[in-house]
């Protein structure tokens, strides 16, 4: 039972702090589900179910509480309770605000909260990037021609699910 | 009364259900497709409103495809609503990560499946790594922004801080600073 209750707090908290979506919200899951005290992966699988969310349709921060949830329990019920969770506090502020949603519109205090979240977005995205930089992703040299090519190829704005499945042919080539 | 809301919240639940099968990379990738099918086909919400939703959904913690869901859903059919609209764009991708998380268990220890995520690993890492700059270009950082952002990745990345209890400071921080500056210009 105790188990459920930590996969309810963790995305739970997930949900409620995960500003600016996506890849901003990883150092959060990754914090949650990497981290101590939970470990309830490695960072390796961490990095798979990025891989994993961008080949699946659905929001990574969704996709993550399925998975960890599931793999944690080995339970469906585990994957209901993450999910849950996860969605949880964004379905009831974003319900406050479709309410108030003119009064929001027009609430200078939110500019001001945003002017200050914003490059901490960018930040949390460039500690996404750091914190996945290391000896389980990055194995040997071919790693680092993989990521200066899909570096280059996402800058030229290639489709990143093709880039995907040509990362891991490629890795089915040369390993 | 009844009769005629439950083919509306049927027909939203499966709009959303379409738009949460058919988003592939998520965030901003399924914009066009939630356009095409709230305003454009089903005229649930305006094209003025979809943008001011989208600011909104944005600016709300969570992802921006349960944000918008919750949003139109509440302007359709009230809470009821916005609870079927989520569960439509949930429940595709619960059950497809569902699948897969039983599947890859089983096949981890292969080594094709090992050596095709080990193939994987360093790409997403450049994914997330090269957007950065445009995104802080797009977002118009500056100087002051982008020293804090270094500051944000370096506590985050090296010293371990919560990303949790970081954005809760930055918020008060910035909502003090910003009153402070109001202050001082309404005084001068």
């Amino acid at each position: 039972m105790q188990i459920y209750l930590d996969l309810f707090i963790a995305f739970f908290k997930i949900g409620l702090f995960g500003f600016g979506g996506g890849y901003a919200m990883l150092p959060l899951i990754q914090h949650e589900v990497v981290g101590a005290p939970h470990k309830w992966l490695s960072v390796a699988d961490f990095t798979d179910i990025v891989a994993i969310s961008q080949m699946t349709p659905g929001p990574i921060a969704i996709n993550s509480a399925t998975y960890v949830g599931y793999t944690v329990t080995g339970s469906f019920w585990g994957a209901v309770v993450a999910t849950f969770a996860v969605c949880l506090p964004p379905l009831v502020i974003m319900l406050l605000i479709s309410k108030f949603y003119l009064k929001f519109r027009e609430n200078h205090y939110m500019d001001m909260i945003f002017a200050g979240l914003k490059p901490a977005i960018v930040g949390l995205i460039a500690a996404a990037a750091l914190t996945l930089m290391n000896s389980h992703n990055f194995v040997d040299y071919k790693s680092i021609v993989i990521f200066v090519a899909v570096f280059i190829a996402t800058l030229l704005k290639v489709d990143p699910i093709k880039l995907i499945i040509f990362a891991g042919i490629s890795g089915i080539v040369i390993y | 009364m009844k009769a005629s809301k439950m083919p509306k919240l049927l027909q939203m639940f499966l709009t959303f259900f379409k738009i949460g099968m058919f988003t592939l990379g998520g965030g901003y990738a399924m914009v066009p497709l939630i356009q095409r099918e709230i305003v454009e086909k089903r005229g649930w919400v305006k094209e003025t409103e979809f943008f001011e939703l989208l600011a909104l959904a944005q600016s709300s913690p969570g992802p921006v495809a349960v944000n918008s869901s919750v949003f139109v859903g509440y302007k359709v059919a009230g809470v009821t609503g916005s609870i079927v609209a989520t569960l439509g764009t949930t429940l595709p991708s619960f059950f497809i990560i569902l699948l897969i998380a039983a599947w890859l268990i089983g096949f981890r220890s292969n080594p094709h499946v090992e050596a095709f995520f080990r193939g994987i690993r360093p790409a997403v890492v450049a994914m997330i790594a090269a957007p950065l700059f445009s995104l802080s270009r797009a977002m118009g950082i500056g100087w002051k922004g982008l020293t804090l952002a270094a500051a944000v990745a370096m506590l985050v990345a090296f010293a371990g801080f919560s990303p949790a209890v970081l954005i809760g400071i930055v918020a008060i921080c910035s909502l003090v600073f910003g009153i402070w500056q109001k202050r001082r210009q309404q005084g001068a």
